[in-house]
């Protein structure tokens, strides 16, 4: 059976495991920009407070995918609950990083002339400070959700949701007529979503950057 | 322009006048009573018991060198930096621990970079403030309109642009609208036309004077520039380090009796040239000349010549306007036509121009003298060196006067200030006695 065969065939499941590898991705990646643009937030005043964030997050991209997985089974059991914890902890990184070079970019002059004209803390945050940041933060979740594409595959390792399925199941059955199919099948897949998660985080960023800051 | 930006004043304050706050419109006393900022870390204070009283609707300047602590004072007064003792009042209100939030919206704020935010459009910046203290949709819409004819920009070319579609001078004038546009009493400027480049800044400073003798407000403005202070201010404050007041005083008293080498230093060379800046051309004798016009007969014009007691005449155009200087040789050389005889008038100078112009005009002109011109140029007279000489020798005489005198009323107050420390400190002691 040829490439083409193999996708007439199984498109039902196929576009079932796209779904949910996209929507696993994109929850995910909501969850992580919430948790990530708070600890942003919160983190970003402070020099040591700022870098100790940056440093846990990144301590938690070095752990293998495949280990941290096997590291939450015991914890949390197989299936969605282990995806999920993974997902967002690795989709945090980019967005806390950015969230905090962008806060702190924020011209001084400008904050400073926001407390001038009387804006409260709250004011200056949500009017001034987080949408001048907002490009850079865009920037990090563009770059988790990248990531999180690929580590979602792995998912399927804990009997995740997703086009992991597909290469799991392929690289089990080596040797036999469709492994290579199914291998590829789940690998473009994944390359497709990609490019269509990017294709609408430029129309995000038409519709949310404004004129006025938009490079 | 300037019309049109007075009907949108008037307009505005009748509105406003409407709506029940036209009180807020005119300037606020300011009184800073022996304010002080220390930083933990550092032995001496930033800024060390600063006393000073503003009146209301008196633009008054901060100057000093870069660290002495002007731009903090500045900041303390809408506490943009908290002061570690002392108090202010604006208004006779006693502000030093109301909430800084609400402080800050009813004092204008102006500062260097023009500060306004990228991500927002011109009109949405100037509405900050008036959507802050909750003004309607459609007042804020109106103040937004009036706010940028105020400052001579084009409400309908400008509203909808953002802050990177203008030029530095522009940004500086949104800046401003800005600062004004909730109609505060009060407002800080903080070096705001020191990244414009020169021209750039001469204008807004000529504006600024302008909306000042519409509105009336309570200015204070720093800037390290002390010929920008001397054009501005009806009062300066020549600070030394940590804020000390080394002069406060109007620029014609600081320019010709400064109180102690700090400020003769920081006047700088050439106190009596930027004493020229202070006067016009209309404060002092403007000459008559004898003048032809192109439609004259040339034996007239011989006839004026020989006649009069200068070798030269000025010859003006069909609608009255400077021409060219004829002297007595162009003439025997113009054999019949005056196409080709005398100089060209270069420059001239109006009425509202400062004496330090006119002095430009005369130098650069080689026979010394200047054709002062009035509406749509037309001829008014003539001022020569001779003139300026008498004049800036007459002011800085007056000048010197007016500062003795001023001098003797100030050892007045203070013998009387100590007389009555004395008794005081009398009375107390026959308290505790």
């Amino acid at each position: 059976m040829n490439f083409w065969d193999y996708l007439g065939n199984r498109h039902q499941q196929l576009l079932t495991d796209a779904f949910q590898h996209a929507s696993a991705v994109f929850q995910c990646m909501v969850v992580a920009t919430l948790i990530g643009v708070v600890i942003g937030v919160v983190t970003y005043r402070s020099e040591w407070a700022g870098s100790l964030a940056t440093t846990a997050t990144s301590t938690i991209l070095t752990v293998p995918s495949l280990a941290m997985i096997g590291l939450l089974i015991p914890i949390v059991g197989l299936g969605v609950a282990p995806t999920v914890i993974a997902l967002t902890l690795y989709g945090l990184l980019p967005i806390v990083r950015n969230a905090i070079v962008g806060l702190r970019g924020v011209d001084p002059a400008l904050v400073d002339a926001a407390k001038g004209i009387g804006m409260s803390r709250t004011a200056r945050l949500l009017r001034v400070e987080l949408p001048l940041a907002w490009p850079p933060i865009l920037t990090g979740i563009r770059v988790s959700t990248q990531m999180l594409m690929g580590i979602a595959a792995i998912a399927a390792y804990a009997s995740g949701p997703g086009l992991g399925n597909e290469i799991f199941r392929g690289i089990g059955s080596l040797g036999s007529k469709n492994a290579l199919n199914q291998v590829l099948a789940g690998t473009l897949g994944i390359i497709i979503l990609a490019l269509l998660f990017d294709a609408a985080y430029v129309l995000i960023g038409r519709l949310t950057i404004p004129r006025g800051i938009r490079a | 322009m300037p019309e049109t930006a007075t009907s949108a004043t008037d307009s505005g304050a009748t509105s406003s006048g409407s709506t029940g706050s036209a009180a807020a419109a005119t300037g606020a006393t300011i009184e800073l009573e022996n304010l002080t900022k220390r930083y933990p870390g550092s032995p001496n204070p930033a800024v060390d018991e600063v006393n000073m009283e503003i009146k209301a609707g008196e633009l008054v300047i901060f100057v000093g060198p870069s660290g002495c602590g002007k731009s903090t004072t500045l900041k303390m007064i809408n506490r943009l930096i908290e002061p570690t003792s002392g108090r202010i009042r604006i208004g006779g209100e006693d502000v030093t621990d109301m909430d800084p939030v609400k402080l800050r919206r009813k004092v204008g704020y102006a500062i260097q970079s023009s500060g306004l935010f990228p991500h927002m459009t011109v009109a949405q910046n100037i509405a900050l403030v008036p959507k802050m203290v909750g003004w309607s949709k459609s007042r804020i819409k109106d103040r937004v309109e009036e706010m940028l004819d105020l400052v001579g920009l084009d409400p309908g070319e400008f509203r909808g642009r953002y802050p990177r579609q203008l030029s530095g001078g522009q940004q500086q004038r949104v800046g401003v609208a800005r600062a004004l546009a909730a109609d505060p009493p009060v407002l800080l400027m903080d070096e705001p036309f020191g990244a414009v480049d020169p021209i750039t800044r001469d204008h807004l400073q000529d504006e600024l004077i302008r909306l000042q003798h519409e509105l009336h407000k309570t200015i204070v403005f720093v800037t390290h520039d002390f010929d920008e202070a001397i054009k501005l201010g009806d009062r300066i404050a020549v600070l030394r380090e940590r804020s000390h007041i080394a002069q406060f005083d109007t620029p014609e008293a600081i320019l010709t009796n400064p109180a102690d080498d700090f400020v003769s230093g920081f006047v700088g060379a050439g106190a009596a040239l930027k004493r020229l800046n202070l006067t016009r051309v209309r404060d002092v004798e403007v000459r008559d000349y004898p003048t032809v016009t192109v439609d004259d007969p040339l034996q007239d014009i011989f006839g004026k010549l020989r006649s009069g007691n200068t070798n030269e005449i000025l010859l003006l155009d069909k609608r009255g306007r400077p021409y060219k200087w004829l002297r007595r040789g162009d003439l025997m050389r113009a054999r019949g036509s005056l196409a080709r005889a005398g100089t060209l008038v270069h420059d001239t100078v109006t009425r509202d121009a400062t004496l330090r112009d006119a002095l430009e005009a005369v130098l650069t002109d080689n026979a010394g003298r200047v054709a002062v011109t009035g509406r749509r140029g037309a001829y008014e007279g003539v001022v020569d060196m001779e003139t300026l000489m008498n004049s800036v020798h007459e002011l800085l005489e007056a000048d010197r006067l007016d500062a003795v005198e001023h001098q003797h009323d100030l050892e007045e107050q203070r013998a009387e200030h100590t007389h009555r420390e004395q008794e005081g400190a009398e009375a107390t002691g026959e308290e505790r006695a």
